[in-house]
């Protein structure tokens, strides 16, 4: 994913957008010297030019700063990738809530898909009304948070919604704020893997929407948005579509929260096996689909995309390849599970690489990915530690190794200067130790970043709200006690 | 009257009914039971972690039949179920007091 460094750069040479007050009161005097203008035929153009500022369209009317993105018209067929990839993203998370839903028993399944279907009509309203804005806008002049000015996804896209992005981008701005909402809706609903079959659903409910705003967003902004993590930051470290955002973000989030929430009552004694294995393997399928989107759009340009879709679905097919193995060998025989898992592992490790490494790394790290993984759940399962359904030990374990091998096998001719600069730099200086330095410094912030977020406010829940339903209800099963219904009903016939 | 319940594996069921048609026994009830014998359960792995099934899936035979056609019944059931391993499965013979066909109210060996 690359980085909208630009909106930063570029309004802080716009002398009016930073002076006098909030970001708020001054995109609030645009729009009012705006709608004044607008009866004067002389002022309509100024007054176009004024919304457009208050859209953060200022650098493609201003000119770049960078003489090397260059002004670009909005691209139909590169706004339709990130259309059709918007969609693709979005179906991943009733994807994962099949995949979840198959691991848990049969009293807790719709619970479990429930957790990550909210995420669809929470995050979805929360994204538009404030989520984007503290993600890419530049109203705080923070590298760690972004603004309000673009609250309601105001004036995105000008006022057709056909604008381009930024200078060097050739996607409108509309279509981008939609696909990365469908990443802030699906990465929440990761997090759940760590915690069904005991959480509050209303605890759940405060906790995914405090975490997009306080953590979710701001790791957005620190890896995409021209923050301090990125290529436009202080780290310089590349995450081509959610390594640090999306995977080491709600893995490490399940880890903390699923040590301070603690573990199911029957784990690890009198714990089942997956009530229905089929779903497990559906939702791993709908997630490979819609990862062509995640992964493949992030490319945000139609004629290159089939480079990221290659190396997504190759690391894919390599993980599930070498997870089958290791069980073969290991365990005598390979199992369905099994290839799901390795599947996601893969998928998970290729994200923050897709468009960096060449085909053979991504043969490479999918395999990694799924060596690494099912050594970090055999190590879990060791330890007792009760992460459910493996959100760590495949989303963080598969997101950091995915970010520490995209250091050491970026090509240098995919990392271009324009769109990564600090990166780019550090390539050429330090070669690829230099970025994998870069990369373990991002992993290790975000691990920090995001384990203290995800504490203050579990923390703050449990305090609250309380985090569990009681021992009775959760031997009673989650669906009737959260949902009134159930999945199966006994007497169907 | 005897009531025959078979346990049986779930594999041999149609074996079970056919031998039990040719045998002259026109009625059934069957279940989807789960248990365990000398067979034990089975261990299961999900990403590596082994669970142990105890209870198997089975499947329960009942026949209610005159006494003279218990014998009968028994060989039908055992000819077509067994395998020879662990896990065939039991059969019980039970005295049945009576037996009421709903739709006519008749009792004993005619509500067969």
């Amino acid at each position: 994913m690359v980085l909208l460094q630009e909106f930063h750069s570029l309004m802080s040479q716009i002398p009016w957008s930073r002076g006098g007050g909030s970001a708020l009161a001054t995109i609030d005097r645009f729009r009012a010297k705006t709608l004044a203008g607008v009866q004067n035929g002389e002022l309509r153009r100024s007054g176009v030019f004024l919304l457009a500022a208050g859209a953060g369209l200022v650098p493609l009317m201003a000119g770049s700063a960078h003489a090397a993105l260059a002004k670009t018209p909005t691209d139909g067929a590169d706004t339709l990738l990130m259309l059709i990839g918007s969609a693709m993203v979005l179906l991943m998370t009733p994807g994962l809530a099949f995949f979840y839903g198959g691991f848990t028993r049969a009293k807790n399944v719709l619970n479990t898909m429930m957790m990550s279907f909210i995420c669809m009509g929470l995050v979805g309203v929360l994204w538009v009304v404030i989520g984007y804005s503290l993600s890419f806008g530049t109203g705080f002049n923070s590298p760690f948070i972004g603004g309000l000015e673009f609250m309601w996804l105001n004036g995105v896209g000008g006022p057709l919604g056909d604008a381009p992005l930024a200078d060097g981008f050739a996607i409108s701005a509309t279509s981008f704020a939609l696909f990365q909402g469908m990443f802030a809706i699906i990465t929440p609903a990761l997090i759940s893997g760590a915690l069904v079959e005991r959480i509050n659903f209303k605890a759940w409910f405060w906790f995914v929407l405090l975490w997009s705003l306080f953590v979710y967003c701001p790791m957005c902004k620190m890896v995409w948005g021209g923050g301090f993590i990125g290529p436009f930051g202080s780290i310089g470290a590349l995450d081509f579509a959610g390594g640090t955002v999306v995977h080491i973000a709600s893995g490490v989030a399940a880890l903390v929260s699923a040590a301070i929430v603690g573990p199911r009552n029957v784990w690890p004694d009198r714990t089942r096996p997956p009530h229905n294995v089929p779903f497990i393997l559906l939702g791993s399928g709908l997630l490979w689909f819609g990862w062509f989107g995640f992964n493949g759009a992030s490319y945000f340009a139609a004629k290159a995309a089939g480079f990221s879709f290659l190396t997504t679905t190759t690391s894919a097919s390599a993980a599930m390849l070498a997870w089958c193995l290791i069980e073969w060998f290991k365990q005598g025989k390979p199992t369905a599970v099994g290839a799901a898992s390795g599947a996601v592992a893969g998928l998970v490790g290729i994200t923050p690489a897709a468009g960096f490494v060449s085909m053979g790394s991504s043969i490479l790290i999918g395999a990694l990915a799924s060596v690494a993984c099912f050594t970090a759940i055999q190590i879990k399962s060791a330890i007792k530690f009760d992460d459910s359904l493996d959100t760590f030990t495949i989303h963080g374990v598969g997101g950091t190794l995915g970010a520490l091998l995209t250091g050491i096998l970026a090509v240098k001719e995919y990392v271009p200067a324009d769109y990564f600069p600090l990166s780019a730099k550090i390539l050429e200086e330090g070669g690829n130790f230099g970025l994998f330095i870069a990369q373990l410094k991002a992993v290790v912030f975000s691990y920090l970043f995001v384990g203290i977020g995800t504490a203050i406010i579990i923390w703050i829940i449990g305090a609250t709200i309380g985090l569990r339903v009681s021992s009775e209800d959760e031997e009673r099963g989650m669906d009737i006690v959260s949902h009134g219904e159930e999945a199966y009903e006994p007497m169907t016939n | 009257m005897k009531k025959v319940e078979a346990i049986i594996r779930p594999s041999k069921i149609e074996d079970v009914k056919t031998s039990l048609v040719e045998a002259g026994i026109i009625g059934m009830t069957i279940t989807d039971v789960r248990g365990f014998g000398r067979q034990k359960g089975q261990v299961e792995t999900y990403r590596g972690t082994e669970f142990t099934v105890e209870f198997l899936s089975k499947v329960k035979v009942e026949v209610v039949v005159e006494d003279d056609k218990v014998d009968t019944v028994i060989a039908a059931i055992t000819g077509a179920s067994r395998t020879g391993e662990i896990g065939d499965g039991k059969i019980f013979v039970l005295p049945v007091e009576n037996v009421v066909r709903i739709r006519t109210s008749e009792s004993g060996t005619s509500a067969i």
